[in-house]
């Protein structure tokens, strides 16, 4: 099977989808780039590269770059999916979602139950997000917690090229508005992925690893870290569940749980700042409907309570990193009740 | 509320309206300016800032035009691309050098970088990272300054693309509505990332969508300090005396790209040269000013020369510093007791 990056699995699931279906819509700041300018069309293609090649194929009626006016843009993308097209809008960073949150959270996200149902809104808001870039604290937040607690979006944040494509190609055939939140870190990670179109349905949970003496959960790329200590800690006799829910809205509290209920221990990751988090959501499920199989206090790894600073030193300690996972992974396991 | 609509000028560039000493001034800016963006860039390449930089050279004219007419107490607020105006406010140059290296001494302890340069000392509210940012809060600095009852004045310096955003037309309405003594000053650099302003402004122009809100507006040319100088002047006043906000729409190159890094493929051939070349604004000024005899050669040279070793000294300086304690990460989160 071909080998493809998590940036080319994206691009490939747009072109699919574009092809099969004429009512796709791409649209956002640089999205090909270039445009009124004297150099090339396609400059760009997205900030992250990911949307490249689409304007050459589908033309400027589907493939729009816009002004910088955010506001608009998913107006606009909630309006057209309302009225017969299913856009796929671009925000760059998960950090402007501020601009613009009014349209997603008290517009896209609620037409079809404040309408009766008689509305629908097939749209799909990507974006990126993550910490470790240097960024700053305008440019590195991931803020899923934030999108996730509202009804009437769904959520989705793969962490390999695989889940990427097929959970793209769920996100555009699906009738609700779906933000789908892209890792810059994993862009240019890479798995094999099948040329041929594939879904992957939403709330089912992926298990990366299967053991007996722990569950991880982990949302986005601190899966990654999770995955090298697990690997670590099998040299060793232990095995761990390591569950990633793919998507945060649906939540497959089902597979979360049932681990739980088997190994009796749990750590949640995120790179979300921790209060009210994704960790502190899965962790206040389990303790509400698996307390009887605890036999350690839960514990959650996530980035500190704090914007995100500048300084590579700063934002490594912000950043939830590999010994921290290790060092709660072994509290937990050393826990004697 | 009455609309105060005026014609959109572009005053004709003469050095008369500039003193010797405020010339030097001002290419004393300009040139501190170019001369840091160029340092950083270099250090950039080799590996000793991290991030992202987005570089001010070949828009000194306005930032450095603009602030010969503002005291320290007056307020500014940036955009990303926010050292020349945070230098040109009086900013502390080595503090920002330590900052853009996220050392310790830095202008905001390492934890802000390029994106949120600022220097509250000097009433520089801070680069932003996030387009259209701006210019609602200078309007609160300005709603304080006519509170508060004094004669300061706030500046939100933005792009052409920043033009386009939703708070931005927010921001202009409210000043205008509430009579505020805001200047919005758009540094039309052409571009907006990879977007050419011709694509994304639908107005002929944003001196003129400006006007629409109600205010005076007007065009410079921004390679021209002379001008902008001129220009700026009448509008500070007309701030000072409580007659509510200005626009400006000053005409810029880029001369680098978007970012540090760029491939520009979006640029047209020998594009940059050409700009570099012909919309030089410290060449521009030199000759001028040469040949108005407002300065001569030699002086200019020996700015130029102690303003190279200026910016070798506080890079050195900022190289050798040490990076912010590893206990600072949450310190500021909060400025009262938490
Ligand atoms: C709200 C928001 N949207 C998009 C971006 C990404 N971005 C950063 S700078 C920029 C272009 C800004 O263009 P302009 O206002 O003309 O300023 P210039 O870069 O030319 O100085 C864009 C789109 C951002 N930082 N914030
Ligand atoms: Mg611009």
């Amino acid at each position: 099977m071909p080998v493809k990056t998590y940036r080319e699995a994206i691009n490939e699931a747009l072109h699919q989808a574009m092809a099969e279906d004429s009512s796709v819509i791409v649209l956002g700041e640089e999205v090909s780039g270039g445009a009124g300018c004297d150099g090339s069309r396609d400059a760009y293609g997205g900030v992250m590269g990911v949307t490249k090649g689409l304007l050459p194929t589908y033309g400027e009626s589907r493939v729009i770059d816009t002004p910088i006016t955010e506001s608009a843009i998913i107006g606009a993308a909630a309006g057209a999916a309302q009225t017969g097209l299913r856009p796929v809008a671009e925000l760059m960073f998960m950090d402007f979602f501020g601009v613009c949150f009014d349209q997603i959270y008290n517009q896209a996200a609620k037409f079809h139950y404040m309408f009766g149902g008689k509305a629908k809104c097939p749209m799909v808001i990507r974006c990126t997000t993550g910490a470790g870039w240097r960024a700053g604290a305008q440019h590195s937040q991931n803020l899923t917690q934030m999108v996730t607690m509202v009804p009437g979006l769904k959520v989705v944040c793969p962490t390999n090229a695989y889940d990427a494509k097929g959970l793209m190609l769920q996100a555009i055939q699906d009738d609700d508005c779906v933000i789908f939140v892209e890792d810059k870190i994993l862009y240019d990670t890479s798995c094999e992925v099948p040329d041929e179109m594939y879904t992957v349905p939403f709330g089912e949970a992926k298990y990366y690893r299967e053991g007996s003496d722990l569950t991880i959960v982990a949302i986005s790329n601190p899966m990654h870290k999770v995955l090298a200590v697990a690997d670590r800690l099998e040299a060793e006799g232990i095995t761990c569940d390591v569950i990633d829910p793919r998507t945060t809205s649906p939540l497959d509290e089902e597979a979360i749980l049932e681990s739980v209920e088997m190994t009796g221990r749990l750590v949640v990751v995120d790179e979300m700042t921790p209060r009210c988090g994704m960790a502190s959501d899965i962790s206040s499920i389990v303790a509400e409907k698996a307390f009887g199989s605890l036999r350690a206090p839960i514990k959650k790894v996530t980035a500190a309570h704090s914007p995100v600073p500048f300084a590579p030193n700063l934002e490594d300690a912000w950043i939830p990193q590999e010994a921290d996972i290790e060092a709660a992974v072994r509290q937990v396991l050393e826990y004697a009740s | 509320m009455s609309i105060d609509t005026q014609e959109i000028t572009k005053p004709k560039a003469s050095t008369k309206g500039m003193s010797k000493q405020q010339f030097l001034k001002a290419y004393r800016t300009m040139r501190t300016i170019r001369d840091f963006e160029d340092k950083i860039s270099e250090q950039f390449m080799k590996g000793n800032i991290p991030g992202f930089l987005h570089l001010y050279s070949g828009q000194e004219a306005v930032a450095a035009g603009l602030c010969l007419l503002l005291d320290d107490d007056d307020y500014v607020i940036s955009t990303h691309r926010g050292h020349g105006h945070c230098i040109a406010k009086g900013g502390d140059v080595g503090g920002m050098m330590k900052e853009i290296m996220a050392k310790q001494g830095g202008l905001c302890d390492g934890k802000g970088g390029s994106m949120h340069i600022a220097d509250f000392d000097k009433g520089m509210l801070g680069a932003n990272a996030i387009v259209g940012g701006g210019p609602p809060i200078i309007v609160g600095a300005a709603l304080s300054a006519k509170t508060l009852g004094t004669d300061r004045v706030g500046v939100a310096f933005g792009g052409d693309g920043s033009s386009n955003q939703g708070t931005t037309f927010e921001a202009m309405n409210l000043a205008v509505v509430l009579k505020l003594p805001a200047i919005f000053l758009f540094e039309n650099n052409g571009y907006g990332e990879g977007t050419h302003a011709s694509y994304a402004v639908g107005s002929k122009d944003i001196a003129s969508r400006a006007q629409g809100f109600g205010m005076p507006a007007y065009k410079v040319d921004g390679t021209d300090l002379f001008a902008v100088y001129e220009l700026c002047k009448q509008v500070v006043e007309h701030c000072r005396q409580g007659k509510g906000p200005v626009t400006i729409e000053a005409s810029v190159p880029r001369f680098k790209g978007h970012f540090e890094g760029d491939p520009q493929a979006y640029r047209g051939d020998g594009e940059i040269e050409r700009l570099m070349k012909e919309e030089d604004c410290l060449e521009i000024a030199r000759k001028a000013a040469v040949k108005k005899k407002l300065a001569n050669a030699k002086e200019l040279d020996a700015i130029d020369e102690e303003i190279a070793s200026y910016i070798n000294e506080v890079t050195e300086a900022a190289l050798a510093a040490p990076a912010p304690g590893d206990d600072e990460l949450l310190t500021n989160v909060y400025s009262s007791a938490y």
